[in-house]
């Protein structure tokens, strides 16, 4: 397949634009993907482990935004970081912290479903010793996250999918300006528009192939963890 | 928790990953469309540009109607887009400066080299638009309120046919842009209005070829405007006049004519002409 050479050939000539996006795709998704951590794993946690009125309707709607329409997503946060819009004077439009912006919003609803579900189950399994214990929600959902933190990295990687994958959303914050907020899928989708198949195609490989890496690389971390951990 | 630390260092590395660029300071952004961008003008002349004078220009690639609604928005600081009407309109609005022709191409009709409606070589677009009607030949429009696509509803318009009302399961208006047409009638063997640029620089033709061109009603002007900084404060004046005055120059007009595909010109300068 020509998409194949194309690719590789880009690859193999070392060329400086390919990098670039290469290293901004890898830059944007992991930052939304960290950013998402720190408010969906709390989060998910604390609804795993408290009771209150409409707890049930709450799941349900984290739940179905795990599919929130990126293009959606990106919409909104045009309309709020646009120069007419409320955060306007920020002058984010069109910037990678935009493209963050977006994809930790898209992101943050599924690590805080699974790790509401991971955390569950575990609660399940844990529930009569933590009650033994004695002990605070804060200490309660601590305990629990970092017991559950090897399966919690399976949510990690699901949110990363979604974020490496789409271009819905920051292609419309980010804009797909060349050397600036040009990623992967953005430069796919361009390669695509204007006839370049094979290249579309050879990037989407390249694409696929840091996705399947990055996946190996957390794999072999959780269990050097799990080993270590004993 | 032994990890505290190394989640506060990954959290300080994420956050400096995405502070601002420095590099930033000297740059515009500037809308303009599809063509101009995937033609690879832009590719051709931001350089030199940028070479003398430092300033680094964003290119937006969006539709014309897009582009102006970006400027509109005050999300850029040049709009650069062909459909002088509607340019005309922005300035007139207080959204613009002032518009400054810069340059020409002109549209083709493309068709499959079958020609199912039988226009080939036809001069004249109004009575090959007739034709593909009466035939009922495949037709993709753009529909998404770019330049190209308000030069196709003028030319249905010019040819007598209301295609609002005219158009059949033949019409498929797509909402997407020029190469995505060119793709679609590519797949679908159908006819498609395409600005030439972005014929020439397109790669996918499969059986598509050139079915009328020349009518002097295919003419097609591009013109460049600075956003209004009195609308939007934000509007980085100075650096956006800077990149306008380049284009209409002696400097960026001689720039933009040596542009080549295969040694065809893609786009023929008429800054000079005040009624461009």
């Amino acid at each position: 397949m020509p998409g194949d050479v194309s690719a590789f050939d880009l690859v193999l000539s070392g060329d400086p634009g390919l990098y670039a996006i290469v290293r901004l795709s890898l830059l944007v998704s992991l930052s939304a993907v960290l950013f998402a951590a720190l408010i969906g794993v709390p989060a998910g946690a604390l609804l795993a482990l408290t009771r209150f009125r409409g707890r049930e309707a709450v799941i349900v709607v984290l739940n179905a935004m795990m599919g929130l329409p990126p293009v959606v997503v990106g919409l909104a946060i045009f309309l709020l970081l646009s120069r007419s819009g409320p955060l306007g004077s920020w002058g984010l439009l069109f910037t990678p912290q935009a493209m963050v912006i977006a994809q930790t919003v898209l992101v943050a609803p599924i690590i805080a479903a699974l790790t509401r579900q991971t955390i569950e189950d575990l609660w399940v399994e844990y529930r009569e010793e933590l009650a033994a214990m004695n002990i605070g929600p804060a200490r309660r959902v601590a305990t629990l996250v970092w017991d559950a933190r090897f399966s919690l990295v399976t949510a990690l990687l699901a949110g990363f999918g979604r974020a490496a994958a789409e271009v819905g959303a920051i292609i419309v914050v980010g804009g797909n300006i060349e050397g600036f907020t040009r990623t992967m899928t953005t430069a796919i989708a361009l390669e695509t528009s204007k006839g370049d198949l094979p290249l579309a195609i050879g990037l989407g490989i390249v694409l696929i192939s840091i996705v399947i890496l990055i996946n190996a690389l957390a794999w072999g971390a959780r269990r050097a963890g799990e080993r270590y951990a004993g | 928790m032994l990890n505290r630390r190394s989640l506060i260092a990954a959290v300080a590395l994420g956050l400096a990953a995405i502070a601002p660029a420095t590099a930033q300071e000297k740059s515009i952004v500037v809308s303009s469309t599809t063509s101009t961008q995937d033609s690879g003008l832009f590719g051709h002349i931001l350089p030199l540009f940028k070479a003398k004078t430092g300033i680094e220009v964003k290119v937006l690639s969006q539709g014309t109607g897009q582009a102006l609604d970006t400027g509109r928005r005050g999300d850029a600081d040049v709009v650069f887009v062909h459909a002088k009407a509607q340019e005309e309109k922005f300035v007139a609005d207080g959204f613009g400066v002032k518009r400054f022709p810069v340059m020409y191409n002109d549209f083709v009709l493309i068709g499959p080299k079958s020609d199912p409606a039988g226009i080939k070589g036809m001069k004249d677009v109004g009575a090959a638009l007739k034709q593909i009607m009466a035939k009922q030949a495949s037709f993709i429009s753009r529909g998404d309120k770019s330049g190209t696509h308000s030069a196709e509803l003028n030319l249905w318009k010019a040819a007598g046919i209301d295609i609002e009302k005219d158009k059949g399961a033949w019409y498929k208006s797509i909402g997407q842009g020029m190469g995505a047409a060119l793709n679609t009638a590519s797949a679908g063997n159908a006819y498609v209005l395409a600005d030439r640029a972005t014929w020439i620089s397109f790669k996918n033709r499969g059986d598509l070829a050139i079915a009328v061109e020349g009518d002097k009603r295919l003419f097609n002007q591009y013109g460049v405007m600075l956003v209004n900084p009195a609308k939007h404060a934000n509007v980085k004046k100075d650096y956006g006049q800077a990149f306008i005055d380049w284009l209409v120059s002696d400097e960026g007009q001689k720039a933009i004519a040596s542009y080549k595909i295969n040694g065809e010109q893609l786009f023929y300068t008429n800054a000079k002409d005040p009624s461009a």
